[in-house]
């Protein structure tokens, strides 16, 4: 579904059933240089149970136009807007990786509007290596190399996502090709460089759920106990044999988890 | 941090899509022999038909043996995943038919296997679907070939009976110029030899009974989505970018950026044709992949042994084979297939009909059948088999002269090959 925002076309995915402002609302936010068909079966699953469903492209993502946002919280604001088009006036947030900082970024400024988040691959600081930050300027190929592996905790999943027959991994690979030019260095320098985390963490009023892979060695467990601490009442869980990419390679544990958080 | 290293191809064959079974330990891919699977509660039951959550539901839409065969093979391609189908004629027709109707027009090398051809010439325009057939190495006619309605190039890496290299980094080129995918047919050369993918194909579609599985026990195929090709930007595909209603209103592009086509065909080509792979036969295949390398290495490294052995021989006129400087394609082979053109040949006796009998009847290694791929090496003299009824002239046509013999190396002691064909060419010769 197309929306105006910020004078460009705002796509969000709705789960495939059309969208009902009138339900309660989650809003599923992708990492960096991905898009919303990253949360496939769990918007499907919530927009069947009973909630709207919004899966946007960030803008200069999939079918979202304009550049790349460079800034954390300019997503965030871009974000909101969003909520305005989409006539949304309270939502729970998941948001993965990048989308994670958005989606933390969101509730903080905006605690009447957010009613709980779900931090999925998340840490703060987000740390982005010299190495792969200067890959991903310099030598995309290289850098999508080194994030698909240091993304996935096995090289089988039981079974992935989309479904059965799937190989994770490359489609990983695929979707981060389609990325176009620059906004892979444009998604993690923002990543780098959003500074506010732990302040904004702390400002955090609603309900909050961290959700790592045991594996992920994009956002070590290091960086999420230091988030999980900061946000008051979070809760933490690490999944077994996942990597960053939860997902894909926990799609139903991630599931279970999402809905029984959110059923709250 | 250093940089991380991903796991190499033999690894691969290995260890892509299967650990160590959760429940039991198994270390080998358990054969899940069941026709269904049990939902955990009707909720769990409507969101697996939904796809709101992985799993499977029933075996001719997904199996969990079939899967890791399905996961493997895409790794190996480098795609983003598979389809397991009871053929490798299943697996092309399931591509074609994910993507055409009636009223669709496709433009095929013409140099392919009979059975590939046999469905594109004949089969396939009971179904309002036509063909143009091309000469794969005159690029001009592949596009020269296009009609509004083209909906796909096709061809094989290695084309039949000739070996014709296919350009695939050129053919694909021009099928993008018109925005349909390039489907490619790479049985004779496995991901091992060639991955096509890297050089710009869309589609991958193997004969597995072939060189995957290895060892001549089993019938299957694999389809497999490169992921790369843009849909959406062709335009040319509602299929797959608007709503099916045939599954629950599904916009397959919107559902899913990179596997929209396999979803497609998974969730409408399996489930209504029903061309599925047997879990039996998925397992015997995945003992196949799992030694791929070291089987490819040895067909090559046997096949230049025998190619080396009949050059030299006077009771062979000609022989078809990349690697050799007179094939028309042996500049292009030596850039697309550094490791080897497979180990499927052909070779002319000198002589006539009666001399392609005598050589066949004469061999006591070779397996006289009509198969390819197999660890055990194997004739056929299509003059006196295949291609019976055809007069001389007919078989000119067909590419096929009277003293024609097709190989398949397999895996003997070369020398073992090479005496075995020694003897066979003794009888040739005689008159």
């Amino acid at each position: 579904m197309d929306f105006s925002v910020h004078g460009g076309r705002a796509y969000a995915y709705t789960g495939g059933v059309p969208f009902d402002a009138s339900l309660r609302t989650v809003v599923f936010i992708h990492g960096g240089a991905l898009d919303h068909s990253v949360w496939g079966l769990q918007a499907r699953y919530f927009s069947h149970h009973g909630r709207a469903v919004l899966a946007p492209d960030l803008p200069g993502h999939g079918r979202s136009e304009g550049p790349a946002l460079r800034r954390i919280e300019d997503m965030a604001a871009w974000l909101i807007a969003l909520l305005d088009a989409a006539r949304v006036v309270r939502t729970a947030l998941v948001g993965h990786s990048m989308g994670s900082l958005v989606a933390l970024d969101c509730a903080a400024r905006l605690p009447e509007r957010v009613e709980a988040i779900a931090l999925i691959g998340s840490a703060v600081p987000m740390r982005v290596s010299p190495e792969l930050l200067e890959a991903a300027r310099s030598d995309e190929p290289r850098a999508r190399a080194m994030i698909n592996v240091w993304s996935h905790g096995a090289y089988a999943q039981f079974p992935g996502n989309p479904g059965p027959g799937s190989w994770v991994i490359g489609a990983n690979l695929k979707l981060m090709q389609r990325a176009k030019p620059g906004v892979l260095h444009a998604d993690f320098s923002a990543c780098n460089d959003y500074a506010a985390g732990l302040e904004r963490a702390a400002q955090v009023r609603c309900p909050a759920l961290l959700v790592s892979g045991r594996r992920d060695q994009m956002t070590p467990a290091r960086g999420a106990r230091a988030l999980a601490s900061a946000i008051p009442g979070a809760e933490w869980v690490e999944l077994d044999g996942s990597g960053h990419n939860v997902m894909a390679e926990k799609p139903d544990e991630l599931l279970d988890r999402l809905v029984r958080f959110l059923a709250r | 941090m250093a940089a991380p290293r991903p796991l190499q191809f033999d690894t691969l064959t290995l260890h892509a899509g299967q650990q160590p079974d959760p429940v039991t330990g198994a270390r080998a891919t358990p054969i899940y022999f069941t026709t269904s699977f049990v939902f955990r509660d009707a909720d769990h039951a409507a969101a697996l038909f939904d796809m709101e959550r992985a799993g499977h539901v029933y075996s001719r839409i997904s199996n969990p043996t079939n899967a890791v065969l399905e996961e493997r093979v895409a790794a190996l391609e480098g795609g983003v995943g598979a389809i397991a189908t009871a053929s490798g004629q299943a697996a092309l027709h399931l591509a074609i038919a994910t993507l055409t109707g009636a009223g669709s027009h496709i433009v095929a090398s013409r140099s392919l296997y009979g059975g590939s051809h046999n469905l594109l010439s004949y089969t396939l325009p009971r179904f309002g679907i036509e063909t143009t057939f091309v000469d794969p190495r005159d690029l001009a006619a592949w596009s020269d070939a296009v009609r509004p309605n083209t909906r796909l190039f096709f061809g094989e890496t290695l084309g039949n009976p000739g070996l014709d290299v296919l350009d695939v980094s050129a053919v694909a080129e021009l099928a993008h110029a018109v925005k349909v995918p390039l489907v490619v047919d790479s049985t004779f050369t496995t991901p091992y030899l060639l991955r096509p993918f890297d050089h710009g194909a869309d589609l991958v579609v193997h004969s597995a009974t072939k060189f995957l599985g290895g060892h001549g026990v089993a019938i299957g195929g694999v389809l497999v989505d490169g992921g790369s090709f843009d849909w959406d930007a062709s335009g040319k595909f509602p299929e797959l970018t608007e709503p099916y209603g045939g599954f629950h209103g599904m916009d397959f592009t919107e559902e899913s950026t990179v596997a929209a086509f396999l979803l497609r065909a998974r969730r409408e080509g399996l489930r209504d044709f029903g061309a599925c792979m047997s879990p039996a036969t998925a397992f015997q295949i995945l003992q196949g992949v799992e030694t791929l390398p070291l089987r490819m290495q040895r067909h090559v490294e046997n096949t230049r042994k025998v190619i080396a052995f009949l050059s030299g021989h006077p009771a062979v006129a000609s022989i078809a084979y990349p690697e050799l400087p007179s094939h028309p394609d042996h500049a292009l082979a030596k850039r697309l297939l550094p490791r080897g053109c497979g180990a499927v040949f052909s070779f002319n006796l000198e002589g006539d009909r009666a001399a392609g009998r005598r050589f066949i009847e004469s061999l006591r290694v070779f397996s006289h059948l009509a198969n390819v791929g197999d660890a055990k090496s194997l004739v056929i003299h299509p003059a006196s088999t295949t291609h019976f009824r055809m007069d001389a002239e007919a078989l000119r046509g067909a590419g096929i002269a009277e003293g024609t013999v097709r190989l398949s190396i397999g895996l003997e002691d070369p020398e073992d090959l090479v005496e075995d064909l020694d003897r066979g060419l003794a009888a040739a010769a005689k008159t």
